[in-house]
């Protein structure tokens, strides 16, 4: 509010007080500002410290991913499946998989899918965390967001020990995953910063193989969710913060397209690992968290019982993996490339090599759609083949679009500070929303 | 189990997805044709029906579609053309790098360019259903669903923005992915991969310019179509599904 208009009545010369009238005004948020996300802007119509509606403008990450894969072989397209959402980059790759695999109508091995299996419950840990610390940062609590990344290092380690790369693994490929598990994790080397003695104590559990490593953190990890949940759980400011912000009733999640711990928040029951079970997750045993209230809080409670039922999910692949070595990619060269070593002496495996990094594999016409349950919700490929080697149209469906478009009526009536609250809780990342 | 005497079933395996397909021609009988394909249900509509089929599928217990989970537009422009022939044996090669191959243009007037493509999900009945819709190229217009679906809305405006595809009904059909000023539809066939403009911070005028786009188009890999590539895990040829959808069939 301004300073109200003073005159002075020459008749009288009394002060006369003319209080404006105060309007609606506009208020632009982002795209630069950490509780964006990434590059969200906002304009905010707002009536004092109320917002009377939200407009998010998005598309400042838009990088045609879709448009580029239709120019491509299909296996050049899973890399860029990593940069949708770059916080859960094994899951998107796997829906991508998916789809390629439904439409060549293969079946990958079952160790290769116990593999992705874990691969997706790591990552949806690795996605929670990343939420739950951007999320509490923003609501203002520091020390989670430090503890959060303490255990994603880990996790980012074991993407590396499988794939070669923190983030962006590719290493999903359809017909399995691109290797088996490595028998020995990387050591961290003595150095002018870090004492032999240090280094030894940070190798204490790398001694062993990749499961091992794995293995140990899903021992530490519940007690680690419960050092989050005493920061937040029962927090005074937390609950101030989330319990009743941003309340979603069952219908109209399903109306605006919530999918995952979105809807799960609401009340609605629904998993595809355990509706529309895929790969080997009818064989593990899990449950699914449901919120009561649809508000902030119940969704925060539903991801940290994600978290947990995740680890289990972990450990029952890893019990599994242990006593049932075996292939993790098929042996079909039509559309997975022949060893390095067959290549040396082998005519055949030479074309086929040859020919796969040429031009790729054909799928037959017609057109699939394949979903998973994303860290964030439903994410889903659908494509379009018209019978050559590059897809023909591939449509992304990116759960955080969905969310965010929900925006506007999830923000309307609250504070502003609560729009901060609201991205958080919907673990907006643009990468996936943009595409 | 089927009864074996039963004749009107023909060695085919009911699958959920053809019973699913059965219970829709019941419903609906004339007002689609229904076709399923890799185990997926696909329902096609005629343009005008789209509002009165959607709410159906929305309400009617038996279907309860109560989520849209996806909508998107798919330009048929070059369907099923190759850009290398290889169906005989070829004399020519294919340069690769830079090329200076025109980008695919419409001789205009195609009944079938576009198509619009519902996605739906049951929630209580656990069924998922394709709904499909081909536009005009001259005329792209179909009836909004926002009014079935709320969360449709931001999912038109994404068609609109990449395809120019236009939902009529809507209430706020603006861009929504593209700079501020954007020309053209960019997802589609005859959009350059590479665009048409570029833009740079000029510093005499000191603000960002646009200029036509310098770069050239590349193609590192040539899109082809073999007829016997279609191998699976058990080598054995992977016949063209049945009913498949005809796509960019000119012919239909």
């Amino acid at each position: 509010m301004t300073v109200s208009n003073i005159s002075r009545s020459k008749a009288s010369n009394r002060v006369v007080i003319k209080v404006p009238e105060i309007k609606n005004y506009t208020l632009n948020f982002g795209p630069q500002h950490p509780s964006a996300h990434g590059v969200l802007r906002l304009i905010l119509e707002m009536d004092g410290e109320t917002i009377v509606r939200a407009d998010p403008h998005i598309g400042l990450l838009h990088r045609a991913t879709e448009k580029l894969a239709e120019s491509k072989p299909y296996n050049q397209s899973i890399p860029y499946m990593d940069r949708l959402d770059y916080v859960s980059m094994m899951c998107n790759e796997h829906s991508y998989v998916l789809a390629l695999e439904k439409m060549l109508g293969v079946e990958v091995p079952i160790r290769a899918q116990y593999i992705r299996v874990m691969f997706d419950e790591i990552t949806r840990i690795l996605n929670h965390l990343m939420w739950l610390g951007a999320h509490a940062l923003d609501i203002g609590a520091m020390t989670v967001f430090l503890y959060a990344f303490r255990e994603r290092e880990d996790m980012m380690d074991m993407y590396e020990a499988v794939s070669g790369a923190r983030m962006h693994a590719a290493y999903y490929r359809p017909g399995g995953v691109y290797r088996d598990l490595p028998e020995s994790m990387p050591l961290y080397e003595a150095s002018k910063w870090h004492s032999q003695k240090e280094v030894d104590v940070k190798n204490q559990n790398r001694q062993g193989t990749l499961l091992d490593f794995i293995e140990d953190f899903t021992n530490r990890f519940p007690a680690c969710v419960d050092e989050y949940e005493v920061l937040l759980t029962d927090n005074r400011i937390w609950k101030q913060r989330t319990v009743g912000i941003g309340v979603v009733s069952p219908e109209r999640a399903l109306q605006l397209g919530f999918t995952g711990p979105m809807l799960r928040g609401s009340g609605i029951e629904w998993d595809l690992r355990k509706k529309q079970p895929y790969e080997i997750y009818d064989q593990l045993d899990f449950e699914i968290p449901i919120g009561a209230t649809g508000d902030s809080y119940d969704r925060y409670l539903v991801r940290i019982e994600e978290m947990r039922q995740s680890n289990s999910l972990i450990q029952q692949c890893i019990k599994w993996l242990r006593v049932n070595p075996g292939p993790v990619m098929l042996d079909d060269h039509k559309l997975v490339p022949p060893s390095r070593e067959h290549m040396k002496d082998d005519m055949e495996s030479l074309i086929h090599h040859f020919k796969l990094f040429t031009e790729g594999y054909a799928l037959p016409e017609g057109e699939v759609y394949a979903a998973i349950e994303h860290p964030k919700g439903e994410f889903g490929i659908y494509l379009v083949s018209d019978g050559s080697n590059k897809p023909f149209r591939l449509k992304i469906r990116a759960p955080g679009f969905a969310h965010i478009s929900a925006l506007d009526e999830m923000v309307r009536g609250h504070m502003l500070a609560d729009v901060v609250a609201i991205i958080g809780t919907q673990d907006i990342v643009f990468g996936e929303v943009d595409r | 189990m089927t009864n074996a005497a039963d004749n009107t079933i023909d060695n085919t395996i009911d699958s959920t997805a053809d019973k699913l397909a059965t219970r829709f021609r019941d419903r609906f009988s004339d007002l689609l044709t229904v076709n399923v394909a890799f185990d997926e249900v696909t329902i096609e509509v005629a343009a005008k029906d789209v509002v009165q089929i959607c709410t159906a599928l929305r309400d009617e217990p038996e279907f309860a579609f109560t989520i849209l989970i996806d909508l998107c537009a798919v330009d048929y422009l070059t369907h099923g053309q190759a850009e290398w022939e290889t169906s005989a044996a070829t004399g020519s090669g294919f340069s690769r790098g830079v090329t200076d191959r025109d980008i695919a243009q419409s001789a205009g007037g195609d009944p079938r360019r576009f198509a619009v493509v519902y996605h739906l999900l049951s929630v209580t009945n656990n069924i998922r259903v394709r709904v499909k819709v081909y536009l005009h190229e001259d005329a792209p217009i179909v009836d909004s669903v926002v009014d079935v679906w709320t969360g449709a809305n931001w999912f038109e405006r994404e068609a609109f923005d990449l395809y120019g595809v236009m939902f009529s009904g809507h209430p706020d059909l603006r861009r929504l992915l593209t700079d501020y000023g954007f020309i053209g539809h960019p997802f589609r066939k005859d959009f350059p991969l590479i665009g048409n403009v570029e833009m740079r911070y000029d510093a005499e005028k000191r603000r960002v310019i646009y200029e036509p786009v310098s770069i050239e188009p590349r193609t590192l890999v040539p899109k082809v179509i073999r007829d016997d590539q279609f191998t699976g895990h058990d080598g054995q040829q992977h016949k063209p599904q049945q009913g498949q959808q005809q796509g960019g069939d000119k012919s239909a």
